[in-house]
């Protein structure tokens, strides 16, 4: 076998592409959804290219790569292409070969959607299938959200569009604080630490420096170190830099959910989601209570948002206190902020609502 | 192989309309056994509600410093072939476009040398590889790197530069204003060496969006937010507004009401636009992408400092330069690039990502080591607070 070649960088995206996205590279001109899940975009020279969008599990076997492949092959000369949100997008250039394609899928029971004013893929994390700080796992709440959320992949009843994400801890692989529903694993006790292993496993100075709240103090007795309960928020960055701190706590690890945030800048800009529920229990294997809050959310937002409304802007026009009213969720001191900068997020204005 | 335990946890979770990965690991774990215990390891995890991964441990290829992520069971004497299962990431192509031959080649080479297991994609962009043993790694890459066609490379892991991603671009979108796939390959090859040997304080990211629409989530998820926009009029095609409304499309409701500046108007026959108030938010143009086009002198926005919670807080990337011209060699931002990282290199405390160093340090002081002018678009508001420093020679000094 050869030595590895290195530095090469990536395949060339060119050699990726359909003849069709080539020829038209930069001169599309509009696209339309002609049913969820299908797109058309038109280009100036009169081409058109259809989209056809396909839901995936994200964590997918070769198996499954190759039965895409296949269909590729078939129906979108041998290209396809993947979305940040985790769907398959296949490519189709020949406007005969979408119904069939779209047949095929249904008969493998891949679901095609996700377009226009829908609920689209659950940008996701590891969870307990490949991670060491897990709260939660991220793979199973993900498949039992959207299995009771599917109608709302494969139509586009919505108001608007609806962003869901989930991180299993607070690392955040994958920007899950900017999402219309957040689902984020949490941690809620403070590290056990192991007295007998840590000076053998970490180096004292650098677990000291990552607390963000300076809960870490060095024990020299016992070369170790202490941490201090009362400052601690559970973060989960002190496991992060040495084992011996350990976070996860089956007993107490829990999912929170936030609300209310956008990437897009379309009409009101990005914005951070909000917490709505600080606290639902780790019930798997379908978490029942977590795919209750978040279809609670979902529909009492699409009853009450007007036309075209995100939920950050339904939530920016009623007030976040009309939200937690018409919402019924309890308002905690756990939803004022008591982290860095926590007095920005607080009331100067005696306009408010009751 | 070991025997197949039962799992009946996970099998809830291949009932339901949605694509499983239960399944998606059973059909793995038929030719793969740490797929079995893959599936086996994670049963027990649903059972006492906790993960089984050990932290991380050091393993790579020759020559690279990241791309491989280790992970260990630490309950191998009952998962013995998931006691190691570490992560290969491999820089995905610009805009997550494939052949299938490209694919079918790397579930080939999984199939011989991992677990069969993938993740398409981790929302970092790569093309991720779950589950093989440390003795497999640089097997696996001197094939994969030596593939005919299609070579890939591995991507980022560590304090180094992340894979760089970007949207889908003007191959197959209308709304891109920035060459996003050209861009993208083009740095990732220009910066190779900081994306494979880890020498910075922390973690740096590059995500390109085509237009403000952001369809990669740039401004949340990286510490470089480049997103294409425009400086010049809205172009509109009078005709094909009149149509959209014909067709009975609410214009007032939908368009005109929801213009975040209130700077569109419609009489009724004509849709007027004052481009000076325009803040190019693509709201209009999503809607009647017929009749609406961004204007012709185009560039992007670059955004810096966005990250997740991990230190100080997450935080989302701001306006650095409002402007910037963006055509192949990309000099101007790469020398940008450079000068930042560089800053930030020398500054930065271990883990402090560039945002937050601009944070503790002063803007004022990652302006002046870049080279960059202070302009009223990197603020919602001057300060308030009366605090403020002066550079020594602004003053008379004795
Ligand atoms: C304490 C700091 C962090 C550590 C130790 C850490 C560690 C990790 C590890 C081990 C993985 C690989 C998971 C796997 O594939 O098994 C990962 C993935 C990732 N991390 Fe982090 N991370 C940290 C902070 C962050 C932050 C602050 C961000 C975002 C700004 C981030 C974004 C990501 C993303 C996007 C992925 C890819 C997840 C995926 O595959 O979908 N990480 N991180
Ligand atoms: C452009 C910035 C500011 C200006 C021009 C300004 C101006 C003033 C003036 C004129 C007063 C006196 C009011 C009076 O009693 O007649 C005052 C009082 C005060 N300012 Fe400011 N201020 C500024 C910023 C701030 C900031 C940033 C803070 C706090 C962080 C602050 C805290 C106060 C306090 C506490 C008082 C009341 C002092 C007292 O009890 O008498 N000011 N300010
Ligand atoms: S969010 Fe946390 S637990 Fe989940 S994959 Fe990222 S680091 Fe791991
Ligand atoms: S969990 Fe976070 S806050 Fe608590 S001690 Fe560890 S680093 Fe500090
Ligand atoms: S970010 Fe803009 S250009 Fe890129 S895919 Fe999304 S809408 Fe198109
Ligand atoms: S782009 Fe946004 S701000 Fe500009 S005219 Fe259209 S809706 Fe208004």
């Amino acid at each position: 076998m050869a030595q590895a070649r290195t530095d090469i960088g990536p395949p060339l995206y060119k050699d990726m592409l359909p003849p069709i996205c080539k020829e038209n590279y930069g001169k599309w001109r509009y696209h339309e959804i002609i049913k969820p899940g299908v797109l058309v975009h038109v280009s100036e020279t009169g081409a058109k290219l259809y989209t056809v969008r396909a839901g995936s599990p994200r964590l997918v076997s070769i198996q499954f790569i190759r039965e895409i492949c296949d269909l590729a092959d078939k129906y979108c000369g041998g290209y396809l292409r993947f979305t940040s949100r985790h769907n398959v997008e296949f490519l189709v250039s020949e406007e005969a070969n979408v119904e069939p394609l779209l047949a095929e899928l249904a008969a493998k029971k891949i679901p095609v959607g996700g377009t226009g004013n829908s609920i689209t893929n659950i940008v996701h994390t590891q969870g307990w299938v490949h991670c060491h700080t897990p709260a939660t796992d991220a793979s199973g709440i993900v498949k039992s959200v959207m299995d009771e959320l599917f109608e709302y992949f494969t139509t586009m009843k919505l108001p608007a569009k609806l962003r869901i994400a989930l991180a299993c801890c607070l690392n955040m692989c994958g920007a899950v604080h900017c999402s219309d529903i957040a689902i984020l694993g949490i941690h809620r006790t403070v590290p056990k630490i192991d007295h007998e292993n840590l000076h053998k496993m970490c180096e004292i100075p650098t677990l000291t420096a990552s607390c963000p709240t300076a809960a870490i103090r060095p024990n020299p007795k016992l070369k170790s170190i202490d941490i201090k309960a009362d400052r601690c928020m559970y973060c989960g960055n002190c496991y992060t830099m040495c084992p011996s701190v350990q976070i996860i706590d089956p007993k107490n690890d829990a999912v929170s959910i936030w609300v209310g945030g956008k990437i897009s800048n379309s009409r009101i800009g990005p914005r951070f989601s909000r917490l709505a529920i600080p606290f639902l229990p780790n019930n798997p294997p379908r978490w029942p209570e977590v795919v209750e809050a978040v279809k609670h959310l979902v529909e009492v937002w699409a009853a009450n948002a007007q036309p075209g409304e995100r939920m950050a802007e339904w939530i920016e026009r009623i007030s976040w206190e009309k939200f937690f009213e018409i919402t019924g969720l309890p308002f905690t001191d756990k939803h004022i902020d008591d982290f860095t900068l926590a007095q920005t997020t607080f009331r100067c204005t005696t306009q408010f609502k009751w | 192989m070991t025997e197949a335990k039962k799992t009946p946890l996970l099998d809830e979770l291949e009932k339901g309309p949605w694509p499983s990965f239960v399944t998606e690991i059973k059909k793995a774990a038929a030719n793969s056994p740490s797929a079995q215990d893959l599936l086996g390891q994670l049963e027990l995890s649903y059972e006492d509600k906790r993960g089984h991964w050990k932290h991380g441990g050091l393993v790579g290829v020759m020559g690279y410093g990241g791309g491989v992520i280790g992970r260990y069971s630490d309950i191998p004497e009952q998962f013995p072939n998931v006691e190691m299962f570490h992560t290969i990431r491999l820089n995905q192509p610009s805009g997550w476009y494939y052949n299938t031959k490209a694919l079918r080649q790397i579930c080939d080479l999984w199939e011989k040398y991992g677990s069969g297991l993938t993740n398409l994609h981790g929302s970092t962009g790569d093309l991720v590889l779950l589950g093989t043993r440390t003795e497999n790694l640089q097997p696996f890459f001197d094939e994969v790197s030596n593939l005919e066609e299609h070579p890939f490379d591995l991507g980022g892991s560590g304090s180094n530069l992340r894979t760089p991603s970007c949207c889908a671009g003007p191959a197959r979108c209308e709304f891109a204003l920035i060459d996003t796939t050209d861009l993208c390959h083009d740095l990732t090859n220009e910066f190779q060496d900081y994306l494979h040997r880890p020498m910075w304080p922390y973690k740096s990211k590059i995500k390109i969006s085509g237009c403000p629409n952001d369809c990669v989530a740039s401004i949340a998820r990286s510490d470089f937010s480049i997103q294409g926009t425009w400086r010049d009029d809205i172009k509109i095609d009078q005709e094909a507004v009149r149509a959209y409304v014909a067709e009975g499309f609410d214009i007032q409701g939908l368009v005109i009401d929801k213009c975040p500046t209130k700077c569109m108007s419609w009489d009724g026959n004509e849709l007027t636009i004052d481009n000076a108030n325009c803040t190019r938010c693509m709201h209009c143009i999503n809607k009647m992408c017929k009749a609406l086009r961004p204007g012709d002198d185009r560039g992007a926005t670059i955004l810096i400092g966005g990250k997740a919670p991990i230190l100080q807080g997450a935080m989302m990337g701001w306006v650095i330069i409002p402007f910037m011209k963006l055509e192949p060699p990309y000099t101007e931002l790469k020398e940008f690039l450079e000068k930042a990282w560089e800053w930030w290199d020398e500054n930065g405390k271990t883990r402090e990502r560039i945002g937050e160093l601009i944070l503790r340090l002063g803007m004022r002081n990652f302006l002046r080591a870049v080279g960059l002018e202070p302009v009223p678009q990197m603020v919602n508001a001057p300060r308030a607070n009366p605090f403020f420093f002066w550079w020594p020679e602004e003053t008379v000094q004795d």
